[in-house]
């Protein structure tokens, strides 16, 4: 392989003042955790960048594809590492270094050489002037603008010399774990992972709680949250899912209120379970993956009568977007293909022909009252009897 | 309580069969091409399990090809037969009650241009006879037309078919898909005028990912695997020893006491029908196999009740897999012209050997009981 390293950039921990130093470390951290089951990998801050070292044999699409997951990336730059400093080298691996990393070799260019070892007997000019002349007489479709460049080819001279001009996008964002903590309520569908994946990319942990209702719905479907929350977790770092049974709250509801009013109430009754685990676990906030409109319970009036029964921030990353921008994403981070297996959600089991748009808040509460008495112990004894299962990615 | 009443979708293996196979993992795992005595072994398991078979529908031992399973065998026997008789005809003949695994091959065959027929049944499931002699004719190279219907147990007169269709056209192929047949009834396909059978190892107490096709002496056939050209070309690939002599162990077990087998499966089948039909709006779909029983609990959802029958230890199947993201309804329950809430509502119970009445008693207690809670919490209107 002919990287031996890897520059990461990070671009907004860069803007975070006197904090900057935690959310770096936190970088490195998250950048660790992903590459240790990959080879040996150094990791060390220099500069405002993260420089990754292989120190054994180590897969180049592996290891990118890890690090593309590394919420706070911005750019991953392969980097070719040679001992031999001296201009001969230097030339002849740049030569090959444009030969390996670009198909065509016809665009505009520029060297910008750094020099740290100021003994070096030529300057940064004229290294970048001579490689320039090398590289056109070896590419002779390659022209040099030294104003807008389309490719500007590094070369660093320290101990050793490193050279990179490619970077690859990261997931941008923030390192997780330098933001506090969500509570994600997942439910099998194509918007909830989306909505957790976006929360964890401003750098929140996230902990899931996933509504199951048996018999209406099966185990298959909560495997399928299981699989979600795992893919998921591929960026987010390991994700604990709650498994709440539902079922005796959704038959009591049904029992006792109107139906067209049963998916409002029943989401209610979710997002306070959800935030009594999230206040359990640490959790700061709650996020869904409600978008305005685009169900009955996700009109503006629903989604006005629903959140009143909030105390924390419900956090609702979707709430702008398209069905179709949701789907982009989800296919972009791989849980669309798993978000569309058929099975049931307890969200969709009972649900009415032609349940209300437009709820009324103090209509709702009545139907409510009617539960009082029966459905607090059921809510307590949901919350205790709630079964945690680790997520990890694969 | 467990009750595993979804012996249609698969058996559990005989203990003999398990220690069979385990042992040719463990001792004899040679390969049967290969020249030394581990190969002289291996093809020895591969010649015995050949002859059991072969033994039990009376034909010969090389009128036996080993393949992956069930669908393997109806993907041979339909792609194969198709494509090596085109000059013969065009046309292929089949019912609206198929396996997937035949109905997804005629779909394929129709895509290439082939001409496929589809014959309805009547309301039991049974193919109509009349409507079938009537489709063959010249331009017909095959027929193909499940023994047991797998949904619903129907049995179709092969034995008729068979006549009919060679009385009409004397070159068209007849292949029978027997994969819930065999191993519950003596079938001997050339008494039947079958030319290819298709038989799966799993439904009758043997391993997973064998089966057979029975292909009869002198019938046309292209293969549709090549490679090293094992079994005389017709099935390359190296033969799954293990499976293969676990199928014919398994064979051999099953006919051993065929009769006293069915008979204890007819009487649970008997009792359960009995138990479940006193029961307001459920009805039975069943046809006369003495393995499988067909049931709609009109009012709760099909897939609701198979979780409420698993959470009590009783495991059933689903006639029809309905969702609300994707209505899959089953085409044989929709080609016997089921009602729509009895489409939704049906469940499939299907026996072995191993089924006791104490599980059919049980199963019929846990019905009466959850069935009016479920029924309570439907959608509405």
């Amino acid at each position: 392989m002919q990287y031996k390293a890897f520059m990461i950039k990070y671009a907004e921990i860069g803007t975070k003042g006197k904090n900057r130093y935690i959310f770096e470390d936190i970088l490195c951290k998250n950048i660790n955790r992903k590459l240790k089951s990959l080879g040996e990998f150094h990791i060390r801050k220099e500069q405002g960048r993260i420089f990754v070292e292989a120190r054994s044999d180590y897969d180049y699409e592996d290891t990118i594809a890890a690090l593309t997951k590394v919420f706070g990336i911005v750019g991953i730059c392969p980097v070719i590492v040679e001992e031999d400093t001296s201009f001969e080298t230097i030339r002849d691996r740049v030569i090959e270094y444009v030969d390996n990393a670009y198909d065509r070799k016809n665009f505009t260019f520029k060297v910008n050489t750094r020099r740290n070892d100021k003994t070096y007997p030529m300057t940064s000019m004229e290294v970048n002037a001579e490689l320039g002349h090398y590289l056109l007489e070896a590419y002779d479709k390659l022209s040099v603008d030294v104003h807008t460049p389309q490719e500007i080819i590094n070369v660093e001279i320290r101990k050793v010399v490193y050279i990179y001009s490619i970077t690859i996008p990261g997931p941008g964002g923030l390192p997780v774990g330098t933001n506090g903590k969500a509570m994600a309520l997942l439910s099998g569908g194509i918007d909830s992972p989306v909505a957790a994946y976006m929360i964890a990319k401003r750098g929140v942990e996230i902990e899931a709680v996933y509504f199951h209702a048996p018999p209406f719905t099966s185990e298959r479907a909560k495997q399928k949250v299981v699989d979600l929350a795992c893919i998921v977790a591929d960026y987010a770092g390991a994700i604990r899912l709650h498994v709440v049974n539902f079922a005796d709250i959704q038959m009591a509801i049904y029992d006792n209120c109107p139906h067209e009013e049963l998916t409002i109430i029943m989401k209610r009754y979710m997002i306070k379970i959800a935030e009594e685990l999230a206040k359990r676990n640490d959790c700061q906030c709650t996020v869904t993956g409600e978008s305005i409109g685009q169900v009955s319970s996700q009109t503006v009036h629903s989604l006005y009568v629903i959140n009143e029964v909030s105390t924390m921030p419900v956090f609702r990353p979707c709430i702008g977007m398209d069905k179709q921008e949701i789907v982009d994403i989800s296919e972009k981070i791989g849980t669309y293909e798993t978000s569309i297996q058929p099975y049931e959600d307890c969200c969709t089991t009972f649900v009415a022909k032609h349940p209300v748009t437009k709820p009324i808040l103090s209509a709702i509460e009545k139907s409510e009252s009617k539960l009082a008495g029966i459905i607090e112990p059921m809510v307590e004894k949901a919350v205790d009897t709630v079964e945690t299962i680790m997520c990890r990615n694969k | 309580m467990e009750a595993y009443f979804d012996n249609a979708a698969t058996t559990v293996v005989f203990p003999e069969v398990r220690e069979l196979v385990m042992e040719l993992m463990e001792k004899d795992y040679g390969n049967p091409s290969s020249l030394h005595m581990k190969g002289v072994d291996a093809g020895s398991y591969i010649r015995n399990a050949k002859e059991i078979i072969a033994r039990e529908l009376k034909c010969e031992p090389k009128e036996i090809i080993f393949t992956s399973g069930g669908t393997e065998s109806n993907n041979m026997a339909l792609i194969g037969a198709a494509l090596a008789n085109r000059r013969a005809g065009n046309k292929i003949i089949t019912t609206a009650v198929e396996h997937a695994s035949v109905a997804s091959c005629t779909r394929f065959l129709a895509d290439m241009g082939f001409e496929v027929v589809t014959i309805g049944t009547d309301s039991r499931g049974v193919v109509d006879k009349q409507e079938l002699y009537d489709a063959v004719d010249e331009n017909t190279i095959l027929v193909s037309v499940m023994y047991v219907n797998n949904e619903i147990g129907s049995i179709m007169p092969i034995e008729e078919i068979g006549r009919m269709i060679k009385e009409k056209n004397s070159r068209t192929l007849f292949h029978v898909d027997a994969i819930q047949a065999f191993g519950k009834f003596r079938i001997y396909p050339k008494r039947l005028n079958i030319d290819m059978m298709s038989i799966s190892g799993h439904k009758l107490h043997g391993p997973k990912g064998v089966g057979v096709l029975f292909i009869k002496n002198g019938t046309k056939l292209k293969p549709i695997i090549y490679g090293g050209g094992q079994q005389g070309g017709m099935r390359s690939g190296t033969e799954n020893v293990p499976g293969i002599a676990g199928l014919g162990m398994a064979v051999d077990m099953v006919y051993r006491n065929l009769d006293e087998r069915i008979s204890h499966m007819k009487q649970l089948k008997d009792r359960l029908t009995q138990g479940l039909t006193e029961i307001e709006n459920v009805y039975c779909n069943s046809g006369d196999a003495p393995h499988i029983a067909s049931f709609s609990f009109v009012g709760v959802r099909s897939e609701v009740m198979l979780h409420a029958l698993e959470e009590r230890g009783i495991y059933v199947s689903a006639g029809s897999a309905c969702s609300s993201n994707k209505q899959s309804v089953s085409s044989v329950l929709t080609a016997i012209n089921l009602p729509k809430e009895r489409l939704e509502s049906t469940l499939r119970f299907s026996f072995s050997g191993y089924n006791t009445e104490e599980q059919v008693d049980y199963t019929i207690e846990v019905i009466k009981e959850i069935l009016p809670v479920l029924r309570r919490y439907v959608r509405k209107k």
